[in-house]
């Protein structure tokens, strides 16, 4: 693996081997007092910022510190970016200072790609931490490893994704891992939060929710994206949260086994109940405490193995 | 050769060094190895903790395990270290996957601690499994137990049990066969190696 950059195209055979590692490096840390390896000792990841984020970039530095690699966080506010720097200057900058890996989120769908192809002289690895509305692959593998714990396999389980879908990068994202790993897939969401060409995804498209959740192994939601809303997308918050909200009665119709995932930031109230978001079903913290486990993982496959050329 | 030669030639330039009814007494001897130095039996007190290193050392020591239960009537603790996060040689050779470490419920605090692996030769596999032991504890003192030395070591590492010294060149290969996982028991020298 050179870079991770969407979940689209990923070889399930990789995506199987990066959760196997998870698996295994969370078992080789548990209960461990000190919890560092020595395994990328010497080399130096870079985390790029470009938007706001907690537990993504937390988690991406946890996992380098966790396994030795020294951590660099730049975010746009505290540097050259905030002079004006374009992405292509900066990253040169990184490459040429001596990053083995730069960890990138942007605003821009396609940033990832772009600094990929800038940088692909140089030999540093790209990670993608979430580009605009357009993919978010290490969320998608955490919530795939989450899965596989509680469920045993994705093979055969059926999938809901709820909420808006249209803005969602973890949606786009999950939608290619899972059904790449043999899971179905169904969105639910009222129809002005559906992407264009959803019907050429590899997915069923529902707008009741009540009508899916008896046959679910686990609903994901999705967080509302105001900040990405210039227009009226669903009457009003209230609406929203009667038809497409995780109530405690809708918790009920779902079976037993069934998990319930949130990527998080949570609007409580909104998308979730708050006693949903509590419940034994919800796996929303083991998705924090794997992500970490799924990108030293990640960090693993890119900077652990045989140098190219 | 030091024991009897096996000169037949397999094809593919292979020679049987140990057929499995050798890897079996070899395997006994050494656990009579381990009881008589780490004096296990009559008034010792905890037996050792046999550490193996996966894949195949995983398996010796399961079966070096239950040779000691019958020789010595003490069953002593096993488990599996897995020592891939900790090679200093990660960057030269193609990702691997990880494999499980298992370490026995008693620990290994304070305990005697063998480690077991099929093959011993530069020694990084052990300086690596070293490392990984002190992040797991303090053990009393580390052994360790080795079916085949083939030597050229880059470390100052000697085993404790040696199953089978052989001297090889740096291009031949050692390969060990298990039935747990190759489906049969051996040890052969492969002639042509691509360079070690």
């Amino acid at each position: 693996m050179k870079h991770l950059l969407a979940t689209d195209g990923l070889d399930p055979r990789l995506a199987t081997a990066v959760l196997d590692t998870a698996d295994e490096l969370k078992k080789t840390l548990l209960g461990r007092e000190v919890r560092k390896l020595p395994t990328l000792r010497g080399r130096t990841v870079v985390t790029l910022f470009y938007e706001n984020s907690t537990r993504t970039r937390v988690s991406f530095e946890i996992a380098g510190k966790w396994m030795s690699a020294d951590v660099i966080n730049v975010s746009s506010g505290g540097s050259s970016v905030g002079k004006g720097e374009s992405l292509r200057d900066t990253a040169l900058t990184l490459a040429a200072a001596g990053a083995d890996c730069v960890i990138i989120r942007h605003p821009a769908s396609g940033a990832a790609h772009r600094l990929a192809g800038w940088l692909a002289e140089s030999g540093t690895a790209v990670v993608n931490a979430g580009d605009g509305m357009h993919e978010h692959p290490t969320q998608a593998l955490l919530d795939a490893a989450t899965l596989r714990e509680r469920l045993g396999t994705l093979s055969g389980r059926r999938v809901a994704i709820v909420g808006d879908v249209l803005h969602s990068r973890v949606a786009r994202s999950n939608i290619h891992l899972l059904t790449a790993l043999g899971a179905e897939v169904v969105l639910v969401a009222p129809p002005t939060l559906l992407p264009v060409g959803v019907s050429a995804l590899p997915v069923t498209v529902s707008h009741e929710l009540d009508a899916e959740l008896a046959a679910l192994d686990a609903v994901m939601m999705l967080r509302v994206q105001a900040e990405r809303m210039h227009g009226g997308f669903f009457p009003s918050a209230r609406e929203y949260s009667v038809a497409y909200g995780l109530s405690e009665q809708r918790l009920k119709m779902l079976p037993e086994h069934a998990v319930v995932l949130h990527p998080g930031p949570m609007l409580r109230g909104m998308e979730i109940a708050s006693a949903v978001a509590d419940a034994p079903s919800s796996a929303i913290t083991e998705q924090v405490r794997n992500g970490v486990h799924v990108r030293m993982a990640v960090l693993y496959h890119l900077l652990a193995g045989e140098e190219e050329k | 050769m030091a024991s009897r030669p096996r000169g037949a030639a397999e094809p593919d330039g292979e020679r049987e060094l140990l057929s499995a009814g050798d890897v079996a007494r070899t395997i006994a001897r050494m656990a009579h190895q381990v009881i008589e130095k780490t004096a296990l039996g009559a008034e010792s007190g905890e037996p050792p903790v046999l550490l193996g290193i996966p894949t195949r050392g995983t398996s010796l020591a399961g079966r070096l395990a239950e040779r000691i239960a019958e020789f010595a009537g003490v069953a002593p603790p096993t488990g599996a270290l897995d020592i891939t996060l900790y090679r200093d040689d990660l960057r030269r050779k193609p990702t691997r996957p990880l494999a499980s470490t298992q370490l026995p419920g008693t620990g290994i605090d304070d305990r005697v601690v063998i480690l077991v692996d099929d093959v011993l030769f530069s020694g990084r596999t052990v300086r690596a499994a070293l490392d990984a032991l002190r992040d797991h504890g303090r053990p009393r003192s580390v052994q360790l137990a080795v079916l085949v030395d083939r030597g050229h070591r880059e470390f100052p590492i000697r085993a404790d049990y040696v199953g089978k010294n052989v001297p090889t060149s740096r291009s031949e290969e050692v390969l060990v066969l298990l039935s747990e996982v190759d489906g049969r028991d051996a040890v052969v020298l492969r002639g042509k190696g691509e360079g070690a």
